[in-house]
């Protein structure tokens, strides 16, 4: 190969993505690092970077103060309650879209598309209003319906990605075997769709439960998400670092190691198949 | 083929959804455009119940000609721009980078990668206390330690450090997916140039860069929508002060803030068509991917 990098060549570049890639990661570093330190360790000039007494005392404190649990079991349930019903209402309609195309699939999934673009700050307030009229406000099961409206065009798109690269003439095998429409779904495209379906899952997860406009300004108390659990730590109170960090540690670590497996599809996913 | 059976089922299969977004969007966006008509200050005693009075297009004319319209429309632009500045520059260079033969790739993808994954509200607040407090934030220290005067981030840069960490949360965006599209560059081109003679300015310039056209447009398009409406950066770091309150923020103090619902609802009208517009080019270019 003309092109085979010498080992110079390949140590500098090393060396150069190593740094970058440590620089950008250091925020996340240094918060996971400082929610073992104690309050007047994490302010101390110099930095502190080992040589401190490791502490899990902040993330007892963090528990208490502001039920940790309870916040995370609400992210749970609307990441995966939206994600969930999100799914069931996009597969029949991508499995339509990819293997019964009509004339009018394109201008649907467009269409589809641009209801994800409506800036949600123009429909706050209508929003806001039939939340009250429905009783809906601080409660999990108006968000889960909100979170899943807003990534429901995504959920599609991707499943109509995967969806299309799966033959169609195995469909029709199929079809000629004598299934019918449900067997064909349960028994031929369903294990084909699966390894599709679990990245959308993954990837929309991901997106619900970092979500941060709607869970901010239509929860209270009662249905608060993670995201709402760090706002209230916005107004400062005194020495507060290492509590910050250990909550914030313990909002994004779940999803920081699902993340992680989500790479391949986040380009996917958010390019709307665009670039793959 | 499709047959006429199973293109009825396909339109009962494809029913649920497009009912659920054709109501998600349309029953808001009437009542936004019907409260953008109408004087309606639920503070001052104005309710649904006795009637709003209707005030034409005075909402619409009173959002543009406030004095807070265009300091907005200036801090929207400076963002968004900023932001998609830096991510795009530094995007193609990283891409680049992460491109070349290394030790540990895969372990500096993971942390590149990963602000992207810590929620809005999160990465503000670690950003704010942590690094930007003028008297305990790391940067501080870091001044301090050159001898220099530490500076007051988020009142006296209060512009460019929202820059800053809204870049750093989608730097990683840029960089997959245009790492994702010089992957798909045939370096069989960039041999044969190279052997031509082309230095590596030249390949960059002709070969690279012309490849990632689309990846970058795409780029351009998907983080402009996403940063038109970013909200809780500045909701737990500024609160809009500071000359950072942009358009999307400035809608939410007008809506909830002061309650003036009809000039909230105005403005809202102004930011849907202001997104629609960056809109229809994403969606030219997604179409035209459909069709092959």
């Amino acid at each position: 190969m003309a092109r085979a990098a010498t080992t110079r060549r390949k140590v500098i570049t090393t060396a150069a993505a190593w740094a970058i890639g440590l620089l950008i990661f250091f925020p996340i570093y240094w918060t996971i690092l400082t929610s073992f330190k104690t309050e007047a360790q994490a302010i101390n000039d110099p930095p502190l970077f080992f040589n401190f007494d490791w502490t899990l005392e902040n993330y007892a404190v963090v528990q208490e103060r502001s039920d940790y649990m309870r916040f995370l079991w609400n992210s749970v349930i609307l990441a995966g309650g939206s994600t969930l019903i999100g799914i069931l209402v996009a597969i029949p309609a991508a499995w339509s879209m990819a293997f019964v195309p009509s004339k009018r699939t394109k201008d649907i999934l467009l269409w589809m598309l641009s209801t994800k673009m409506l800036p949600a700050v123009g429909v706050l307030y209508p929003i806001s209003l039939l939340f009250v009229q429905f009783n809906l406000l601080d409660t999990r099961g108006g968000l889960i319906v909100v979170l899943m409206l807003i990534n429901l065009p995504i959920i599609v798109w991707m499943l109509y990605t995967y969806f299309k690269e799966i033959p169609v003439d195995i469909l029709e095998a199929a079809r000629m075997d004598g299934a019918s429409l449900r067997e064909e779904i349960l028994y031929v495209l369903t294990p084909m769709a699966i390894p599709g379906i679990a990245s959308t899952i993954l990837l929309n997860f991901i997106l619900a439960w970092n979500e941060a406009f709607w869970t901010l300004n239509l929860t209270a108390a009662n249905a608060g998400p993670l995201t709402a659990f760090i706002a209230s730590y916005s107004s400062p109170e005194g020495l507060f670092f290492a509590k910050l960090s250990a909550a914030s540690t313990m909002a994004i670590a779940p999803i920081l190691i699902l993340g992680w497996f989500s790479q391949k599809q986040l380009v996917r996913g958010l390019t709307f198949g665009a670039v793959k | 083929m499709a047959t006429k059976h199973s293109r009825s089922a396909a339109r009962l299969m494809m029913a649920p959804a497009v009912v659920l977004l054709l109501g998600w969007m349309l029953v808001p966006l009437i009542m936004t455009l019907y409260f953008s008509f109408k004087k309606y200050l639920p503070l001052r005693g104005d309710s649904l119940e006795r009637g709003l009075d209707w005030v034409g297009f005075e909402n619409y004319a009173r959002f543009l000609s406030s004095s807070s319209f265009w300091p907005s429309v200036q801090a929207t632009l400076v963002i968004v721009g900023g932001v998609l500045v830096i991510t795009v520059i530094l995007g193609i260079f990283l891409a680049m980078l992460l491109d070349q033969p290394m030790w540990g790739q895969g372990i500096v993808r993971i942390l590149v990668i990963a602000p992207f994954f810590v929620m809005p509200t999160v990465s503000a607040l670690v950003w704010k206390n942590m690094f930007m407090d003028p008297v305990n934030g790391l940067l501080a220290h870091l001044w301090r330690f050159f001898g220099a005067e530490p500076i007051v981030w988020l009142s006296d840069a209060s512009v460019q450090s929202i820059i800053l960490i809204v870049s750093w949360q989608w730097l990683p965006f840029a960089t997959l997916i245009l790492l994702t599209a010089i992957q798909s560059l045939d370096s069989e081109q960039l041999e044969a140039a190279e052997m031509d003679g082309a230095n590596p300015v030249a390949r960059f310039m002709y070969i690279i860069l012309p490849h990632l056209g689309r990846a970058i447009t795409i780029v351009i398009l998907i983080q402009t929508i996403f940063l038109l409406s970013i909200f809780a950066e500045i909701f737990v770091t500024t609160g809009g002060s500071f000359g950072t309150r942009t358009l999307t923020y400035l809608i939410f103090q007008r809506v909830i803030d002061s309650q003036n619902i009809g000039l909230g609802s105005a403005g809202g009208v102004y930011a849907i068509i202001l997104a629609n517009i960056v809109a229809i080019f994403l969606m030219r270019i997604v179409g035209k991917n459909l069709d092959r």
